[in-house]
């Protein structure tokens, strides 16, 4: 069985009685492309329609920031200035990284709408709603990622290298984002209820993003802790996104959190594909 | 190949549910098959199979020629679903779920677009197009979501109680856009609980109860399993009524019924008591606002089909 199926069309069934011309065009190539693309903007349109669903996307980074610099900054660091400089790229990828999350309980409740039944009606690929709703879902990252470098600067981060690489950086955690959300995307397909979804990815998540140098240099933790900051991939994530953004060797975490995507994704989308083609 | 859908002995089971129990649909090219049931009867799971969302667990169905399960993709380029539950996305415009579809349809942006605004025009929802279907009362919604249905020509529609829930001029409404398609030659599959509906549109009824058709025919030919005719009588005068009522008894040899205020009903066997009937009136200086002789109407055929009314069933379903 072939999850990813493409959308590409065969031979159409001869014209409708009546003499009415089919309004459908010829085969077109790159079916499940265009088709994901098309579903892709219905859900930025749909997001764009309800702002206040990125409420949550927007709120969260600053509050983090918040409650880490001024609460832990001084301790940590001796400064929350430097503390934030410390902070702040480790915290991007926390965002990034929660917001992808979003993504599967917003599928969980969205298919449950009649409008898929319609999609699944259509003679497209059965991947295309659900890559549509992921795709269209990096909006989340972007303006999560905006609203926390907009608070950064005025709290007074500064990146340290040059807008090249910091631009990297979030690439570098929308990419990890965007894989890791299929994730909870099989999650969204599987659970019942949005809460659910929530609940489990909360849990999947705790560890993930905290269990990191984000709020503490490693080298203050135990030793076990130490061993699980070192094969986790987001902390490896944030390890490149500091030395994106402040200088210091990038090379290798990047390499590791890139193979770490391209194994989520190739893991899970199918995964997440399946689930959705047997939830009928 | 003269059918344009054919499902045989189709079983589907939730958990413990038997939705539907060895049920057989089907309809010739360019024809109406009404499918008329209770609430619970198996409709909605029927079409759902029939469009491809759901696997039968037993039986088999094609739609022009091509098996649901094994030929689904292709199934699925030939039929437009207008399910019972508005299938269109509440947060887009009218004109961008009909745009987004034939996106999905391969069409061309502009052509998508071209077959919207034509699609909008031919619903009334030219105006309505530009906004969010959230703002749509139940009967915009319902054009919506069969112009959906619509954007690709399919050569087969199934309409899932299409007018449920509608006023009785959008009821009509909905009726003409139904004949409408099949002047054009589209075949409809049809469900409903109205069996006024099955009989102003289907050329066939299947009715359905408990997942199984308990019985097929013209509208004509369900009408005449009840036997005989009712002569319908409502005398001007409300106080003769004991009078019409005691001549009818005779001319019928059985009691006859009082449905509604100031008038009786009584099945009869042959139409020469109606003749009869009309002499007596005169004679006793009888006069008459209402005096019909007809078919049954579909509702005591499903009540000499399964002992049962229809809402007797549905009460059955529930509980
Ligand atoms: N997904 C489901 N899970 C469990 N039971 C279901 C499911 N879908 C349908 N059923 C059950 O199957 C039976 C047939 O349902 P169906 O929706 O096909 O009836 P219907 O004829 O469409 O009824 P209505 O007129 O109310 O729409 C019902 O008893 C219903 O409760
Ligand atoms: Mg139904």
């Amino acid at each position: 069985m072939t999850s990813l199926d493409t959308g590409t069309r065969t031979a159409r069934t001869p014209g409708r009685p009546g003499g009415v011309p089919p309004a459908r065009s010829g085969p077109r190539p790159f079916g499940l492309i265009r088709h994901s693309v098309a579903l892709a903007r219905r859900s930025l349109v749909k997001t764009m329609r309800n702002p206040e669903q990125l409420i949550d996307v927007t709120l969260q980074p600053v509050i983090f920031v918040l409650v880490f610099v001024y609460l832990l900054g001084g301790a940590i660091s001796g400064s929350t200035q430097d503390y934030l400089q410390f902070l702040l790229p480790a915290i991007m990828v926390q965002t990034v990284i929660f917001a992808g999350m979003a993504t599967g309980v917003n599928l969980n409740t969205d298919i449950k709408k009649g409008v898929f039944d319609r999609f699944r009606s259509l003679p497209i690929g059965r991947s295309a709603p659900l890559i549509g709703s992921v795709l269209g879902d990096v909006i989340r990252y972007v303006v999560s990622i905006a609203s926390l470098f907009v608070f950064g600067y005025i709290l007074g981060f500064r990146v340290q290298t040059n807008p090249l690489a910091a631009l990297a950086a979030c690439l570098l955690a929308i990419v990890f984002a965007f894989c890791l959300s299929w994730a909870f995307v099989l999650v969204g397909m599987m659970m019942k209820e949005p809460g659910g979804v929530q609940g489990v990815g909360f849990l999947v998540l705790f560890p993930l993003t905290f269990g990191t140098s984000m709020i503490a240099p490693a080298e203050t933790l135990p030793d076990w802790l130490q061993a699980w900051v070192r094969v986790n991939p987001v902390g490896q994530l944030m390890d490149a996104s500091r030395g994106l953004m402040l200088g210091g060797p990038v090379a290798s975490h990047v390499v590791v959190a890139l193979a770490w995507s391209a194994g989520l994704l190739v893991v899970f989308a199918p995964l997440a594909v399946r689930a959705y083609r047997r939830r009928t | 190949m003269s059918y344009a859908f054919e499902a045989e002995g189709l079983v589907k089971r939730f958990g413990t549910t038997t939705a539907l129990a060895g049920i057989d649909l089907a309809a010739r090219r360019g024809q109406v098959l009404g499918v008329l049931g209770p609430n619970g009867a198996g409709k909605t799971t029927a079409v759902r199979i029939l469009a491809t969302l759901l696997r039968p667990d037993g039986g088999r169905a094609a739609v022009a020629g091509m098996d649901v399960v094994r030929q689904a993709a292709d199934v699925r380029r030939v039929i437009g679903l207008t399910g019972q539950y508005a299938s269109v996305d509440e947060d887009l415009t009218g004109e961008e779920n009909l745009v987004l579809i034939g996106e999905l349809l391969d069409l061309r942006r502009r052509e998508a677009k071209a077959r919207a605004a034509e699609l909008l025009r031919d619903f009334g929802l030219s105006e309505a197009g530009r906004r969010p279907a959230a703002t749509y009362s139940g009967g915009m919604r319902r054009r919506l979501d069969l112009a959906a249905g619509l954007v690709g020509r399919p050569q087969i529609i199934y309409l899932d109680e299409p007018t449920t829930g509608l006023d009785p001029v959008k009821r009509d409404d909905m009726w003409n856009i139904v004949r409408r398609l099949v002047a054009d030659g589209t075949t409809v599959l049809l469900t409903t609980q109205y069996l006024e509906e099955a009989d102003a549109l289907a050329d066939e009824i299947s009715v359905v109860d408990h997942g199984k058709v308990i019985a097929h025919g013209t509208p004509a030919d369900l009408k005449h399993v009840v036997g005989g005719q009712t002569i319908i009588v409502r005398p001007s005068d409300p106080a003769r009524l004991g009078e019409v009522t005691a001549i009818l008894a005779e001319l019928a040899g059985r009691e006859p019924e009082s449905p509604g205020r100031g008038v009786v009903t009584v099945p009869v066997e042959g139409d020469a008591v109606f003749t009869e009937l009309v002499r007596r009136l005169d004679r006793a200086g009888i006069g008459v606002t209402e005096l019909s002789l007809r078919l049954p109407s579909l509702d005591e055929v499903f009540f000499t089909l399964t002992g049962r009314t229809t809402t007797e069933s549905d009460e059955e379903v529930a509980a």
